[in-house]
């Protein structure tokens, strides 16, 4: 039986997140290498902006106004569309690798019983069998896996493929919400923003980032200010998260975020596997550490040995006179 | 209030500690073994909290009958006892099985609060703990940065971590929370607690006990690792010497080629 893949879509704002579009894609190139056909799934209580957005990229969109979302959970209420769906004929259900998202592929599962294969950044089919790559033990190796079964649950990371948008939009279908979430669904009583904490790091070009070797939270007005003027978003080691110099929304590595930026500069970063894990996948990566011999070298395209409090300064100082002149 | 804290015991992601065999495959024999980082920080919270509010803290661990060992460094924390599912024909199971048992096991035990771990520095599927909650039935209150129960009036609440700071979460106990490193930095055993620890009661369960067939047909998991490949390797970079505002000049130099600025 032709596979049908559901691509759960993730909205921020009322807008579609670009890694949904991004999986939307991963999608539609699986589906063509395996003759099946691709549905996309947004729930949200004013799904409509997105959905059409998603239709970009996808050939069929169901599209669920939920007003339950508002003031309750995103996941059980999304787990339970795409539980009707499934029950409509979806054979393979990809969700993104968020919070949301694993949530979501969490929920499914312990609801469907089918095996699941987690943050995937490449698919293929063997047979009937979906077959994935994904790093596992923080980037220290790549595993091919799969499920003998017709049916999966798959997470999917960034940067698995580029967005792509079709020749034609494809078709949107509204539907009235299932109404019963997966699991009770937990009321959100607010939604409070931090400062410092509301940047996207995975879809920054530039990403300046301070570890342990910035030596305090004053430090981390060295790398903000190259942030700045390169155009980029501060991120931070796990070390300097702990150290309470700047929160945990900045962590890069295995348990904060990954991403792939065209530049990942890093200022007194040792580049710990945990780290690397979040930034191997960028395109250039230029180190400033003291230390010759620290790991990061191991990886950087460029590798400066130097003092931060020195070479950072000396950096700013230059990026700003290229700008003037 | 009694909360249940399940623990994975998982090789040691410290120091390099994560062996790989010759064919790249975790050499889990060779890897000494820790209580899971993301599960340490929901014991640290829930040893807190019965702290506050009074009550106890028990650890669930699915693992083969080494397990025992881990879970010893747990109850050294301060939890005061622990469920332990060994069963040989579990070796190797798949996510829906630990899902499935993880499930079974929770329910023979009361709690208020059962707490997983946001995800697992060894599998990193980051989808048990919201697995156990579909199968409990319970609410999910998932990447949790604190944790405030009201036991009288029997409900919850949880920070959860979102993409702009955090969402204030409520929901009526029993509950299923998943824990981040924002709850705080675990405590170290004390020696007091290391001696307390080795008499603490650890009930084994086999899946016999838990009644369920949970066995896949034919004895193999549907699951399967088909290969292992080592990590795309990265073409050694330039190293960058001399003082600091020729190596600025450097930098940028190659930030222009690369087009950056
Ligand atoms: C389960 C687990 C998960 C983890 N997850 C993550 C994660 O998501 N992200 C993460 O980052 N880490 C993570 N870690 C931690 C990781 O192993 C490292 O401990 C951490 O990345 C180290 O941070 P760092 O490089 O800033 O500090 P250090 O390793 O202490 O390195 C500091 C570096 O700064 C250099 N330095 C100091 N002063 C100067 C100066 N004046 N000028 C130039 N260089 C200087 C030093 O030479 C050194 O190389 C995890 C660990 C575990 C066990
Ligand atoms: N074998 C296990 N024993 C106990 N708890 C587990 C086990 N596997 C997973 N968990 C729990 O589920 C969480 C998420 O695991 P995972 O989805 O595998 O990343 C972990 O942090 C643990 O709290």
């Amino acid at each position: 039986m032709p596979a049908t893949l559901l691509v759960v879509g993730e909205v921020a704002d009322g807008r579609l997140a670009r890694l949904s579009a991004e999986i939307a894609s991963f999608a539609v190139g699986l589906a063509a290498a395996g003759g099946g056909a691709v549905v996309g799934l947004i729930v949200d209580a004013a799904p409509d902006l997105a959905a059409q957005e998603f239709a970009a990229y996808l050939p069929r969109v169901v599209s669920v106004a939920s007003g339950a979302v508002a003031d309750g959970v995103w996941a059980p209420h999304a787990a339970a569309e795409a539980r009707r769906l499934v029950d409509e004929g979806v054979t393979h259900v990809l969700a993104s690798v968020t919070n949301d998202g694993r949530d979501v592929a969490g929920l499914l599962c312990g609801g469907l019983g089918w095996g699941i294969l987690a943050n995937a950044s490449a698919a293929s089919w063997d047979g009937d069998a979906i077959v994935v790559e994904a790093t596992v033990l923080a980037g220290k190796a790549i595993a091919r896996s799969t499920v003998d079964a017709p049916n999966a649950i798959v997470t999917v990371r960034a940067g698995a493929a580029e967005a792509m948008e079709l020749a034609k939009s494809g078709a949107i279908e509204t539907r009235v919400p299932v109404g019963v979430p997966a699991v009770p669904a937990a009321a959100v009583l607010d939604r409070v923003a931090e400062a410092g904490a509301e940047v996207s790091l995975e879809e920054a070009k530039v990403v300046v980032v301070g570890g342990r070797g910035v030596a305090g939270p004053e430090g981390f007005g060295l790398v903000d200010e190259l942030a700045a003027l390169l155009g980029g978003v501060t991120g931070a080691s796990r070390a300097a998260v702990d150290a309470g110099w700047i929160p945990y929304a900045r962590q890069i590595g295995q348990t904060g975020k990954v991403v792939r930026p065209a530049l990942y500069l890093s200022l007194g970063v040792s580049g710990a596997m945990q780290h690397r894990a979040g930034m191997q996948g960028s395109q250039n990566i230029v180190a400033v550490n003291r230390d010759p011999d620290a790991p990061i070298a191991e990886i950087a395209d460029l590798f400066v040995i130097g003092d931060l409090f020195e070479v950072g300064p000396a950096l700013a100082a230059e990026l700003r006179a290229r700008r003037g002149g | 209030m009694r909360i249940l804290v399940m623990t994975k015991p998982v090789p040691d992601p410290a120091a390099n500690a994560e062996r790989l065999g010759a064919n790249l495959r975790l050499d889990r024999a060779a890897s000494p073994t820790v209580v899971n980082g993301n599960d340490e920080y929901g014991l640290e919270a829930a040893l807190q909290l019965v702290q506050a509010h009074g009550g106890e803290v028990a650890i669930l661990t699915m693992a083969p009958a080494t397990g025992v060992e881990t879970m010893r460094k747990a109850l050294a924390m301060g939890a005061m006892s622990g469920v332990l599912v060994a069963d040989d024909a579990l070796a190797g199971a798949d996510i829906p099985t630990t899902i499935r048992v993880l499930a079974a096991a929770a329910a023979t035990q009361a709690w208020d609060l059962l707490i997983g771990g946001l995800d697992t520095s060894d599998g990193a599927g980051g989808v048990v703990t919201a697995g156990v909650a579909a199968r409990l039935g319970l609410p999910l209150l998932s990447a949790a940065a604190r944790i405030e129960p009201d036991p009288a009036a029997r409900r919850v609440r949880v920070q959860r971590l979102s993409a702009k700071g955090h969402d204030l979460l409520e929901a009526p106990m029993p509950a299923v929370i998943s824990a981040t490193q924002a709850l705080g930095t675990p405590r170290y055993p004390t020696l007091k607690g290391i001696m307390a620890a080795r008499t603490r009661q650890i009930t084994m369960l086999t899946l016999a006990d838990l009644g369920a067939d949970m066995l896949p047909i034919g004895g193999q998991w549907p699951s399967r690792v088909l290969g292992v490949l080592p990590p795309p390797s990265r073409a050694a970079g330039r190293t960058v010497t001399g003082d600091p505002a020729a190596q600025a000049r450097e930098i940028a130099d190659y930030l222009a080629d690369q087009r950056i600025i």
